[in-house]
């Protein structure tokens, strides 16, 4: 069986950020992502990104894939693409699978940067073909360019609510609306407002209730919902739509970290089950760390600091070079802490403080 | 029940974008219930066949209800089809091949 060295799942701004620099640190790295395409959510990212002091504001998330791409190039990380990893078998390796193969890899040390996936919620029909998560309707539009449908109901008004909403409407889809449970709009208000300037209703206070249509959607149904987010009687509105999008939040993935016995906590703030770490980015698995939105749901440019951070933690454990990888960790957590005091850093900073207060 | 619900040439392409460009590979034929259809190499069956009208993909096992695909990413298991004869394959994972045959899935499909 081959060794990777430091193992990486998941080629995202978090995995891509753990895998250069642990490489830059001389440590063997292997990266595996289950796209043709390293970047992970950032390759059908086109809007520029929004100002937290990371370097990367104000650059479309689909260049930010390039340049990681680019760093990663210059270094002799192993990267294996269209490959999953689909299980762990004690007491480090890994079962990888691709569309013919499978295959075992084992590790010296492990990060896990899987990234999250797409909530859904309860409502008549809701499994109906018609119905997507945001981030399946990105891939269709901004990687293969193709229209999901003619008109679309965005339920959730969070910044991904709002930015693929933008987005349907740059591609030539209608939005029919924006709906949301909350009295107010959840994300930027940038971003609403480039929607309200282009005449898309964003209807606060209102929820989905049911998908009509038989074998795809050809409509939906939704309502006012009050204080407890309890549908009001008689305020149900049927529009005509092709697509129902739901944005209504992300879970971390975690089923690797749960399988090799990682303890698991439940912290609302970070998405729900998120696997416990410390500021090195390590669970309570020694040699096994964590980063980007599989640690707690947040963004791009926290999910590439703590990649940062468990790159050079990684490799320092491994080739001793600690002095240089604790100046790459300080500087990483200094940022860290500069991004998540803002508003819209707060919930995670929140949730990671819960973490660290349930001591292991 | 009709199987798709646009013709060749389909709209739901798109060609114009403020911001991207597609760089769509060769085109390929392949077949979907014994249709043939066109699509492009680079892109997953799933995209194809949405770009070709399909929206139902495969029907439930207990209540037969239709199922289409959800998260594009490999991570539900909503978009399990038969191709090339095999079931339960990922089609929003599967790239597209010249003269693929695809097929709806009913219930769990046998191997
Ligand atoms: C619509 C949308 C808009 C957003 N807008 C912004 C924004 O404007 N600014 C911002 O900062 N953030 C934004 N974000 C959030 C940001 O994209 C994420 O926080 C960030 O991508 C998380 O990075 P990650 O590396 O943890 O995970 P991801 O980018 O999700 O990457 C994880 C990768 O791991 C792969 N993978 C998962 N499991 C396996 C496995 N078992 N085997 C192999 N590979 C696997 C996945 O396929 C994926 O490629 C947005 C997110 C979405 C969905
Ligand atoms: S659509 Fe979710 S696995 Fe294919």
């Amino acid at each position: 069986m081959i060794d990777g060295g430091i193992v990486i799942v998941g080629g995202g701004p978090a995995g891509l950020c753990a895998a250069i620099t642990a490489a830059q640190l001389g440590a063997p790295v292997t990266l595996i992502d289950d796209n043709p395409r390293l970047g992970g959510q950032l390759i059908k990212q086109t809007h520029k990104f929004f100002g937290s002091k990371s370097h990367y504001c104000g650059i479309r998330g689909i260049d930010i894939a390039t340049l990681l791409e680019q760093q990663l190039s210059a270094t002799p990380t192993k990267v294996i693409l269209n490959t999953t990893v689909i299980g762990h078998f004690k007491p480090n390796i890994l079962g990888l699978a691709n569309q013919h193969t499978f295959t075992k890899l084992s590790y010296q040390r492990l990060i896990v940067a899987t990234g999250a996936s797409e909530n859904t919620i309860l409502f008549e029909n809701n499994d109906l073909p018609g119905i997507y998560g945001a981030g399946a309707v990105q891939t269709l539009m901004n990687v293969f360019g193709i229209r999901p449908g003619k008109n679309v109901l965005m339920v959730g008004s969070g910044n991904i609510g709002l930015i693929v909403s933008y987005q349907l409407l740059q591609a030539g889809i209608n939005v029919s609306a924006v709906i949301e449970a909350l009295p107010k709009i959840g994300g930027y208000h940038v971003h609403a407002a480039k929607l309200a300037r282009l005449g898309i209703p964003i209807l606060t206070s209102h929820t989905i209730k049911a998908a009509i249509g038989k074998e795809y959607v050809t409509g939906a149904v939704i309502c006012r919902v009050d204080k407890n987010f309890k549908p009001i009687k008689g305020t149900e509105k049927r529009l005509k739509v092709d697509t129902i999008c739901l944005a209504v939040g992300l879970s971390p993935l975690v089923e690797i970290l749960s399988q090799i016995g990682c303890e698991m906590v439940f912290i609302p703030q970070l998405g729900g089950q998120v696997a416990w770490h410390n500021e090195n980015m390590e669970t309570t698995v020694s040699g096994v760390y964590v980063a980007g939105d599989a640690s707690g749901v947040e963004e791009a440019s926290t999910a590439m600091l703590e990649g940062r951070i468990a790159g050079a933690h990684a490799a320092a454990t491994l080739t001793g070079k600690f002095t240089e990888a604790e100046a790459i960790i300080n500087q990483a957590k200094f940022e860290l802490a500069a991004i998540r005091q803002g508003p819209f850093g707060e919930k995670a900073a929140k949730g990671k403080e819960k973490m660290m207060q349930t001591v292991r | 029940m009709s199987k798709r619900t646009s013709k060749r040439n389909t709209p739901t392409r798109i060609t114009d974008h403020p911001i991207l460009q597609f760089n769509r590979g060769r085109e390929i034929t392949f077949f979907f219930e014994g249709e043939p259809m066109k699509g492009y190499e680079g892109e997953t069956i799933a995209a194809a066949l949405v770009a070709n009208g399909v929206k139902v993909f495969r029907y439930s096992e207990k209540h037969k209800r239709a199922r289409g695909f959800f998260c594009a990413v490999g991570k539900c298991s909503s978009c399990l089809m038969v191709v090339d004869g095999k079931p339960n394959t990922m089609v929003c994972m599967e790239p597209l091949r010249e003269g693929v045959r695809v097929e709806r899935q009913r219930g769990r499909g046998k191997i």
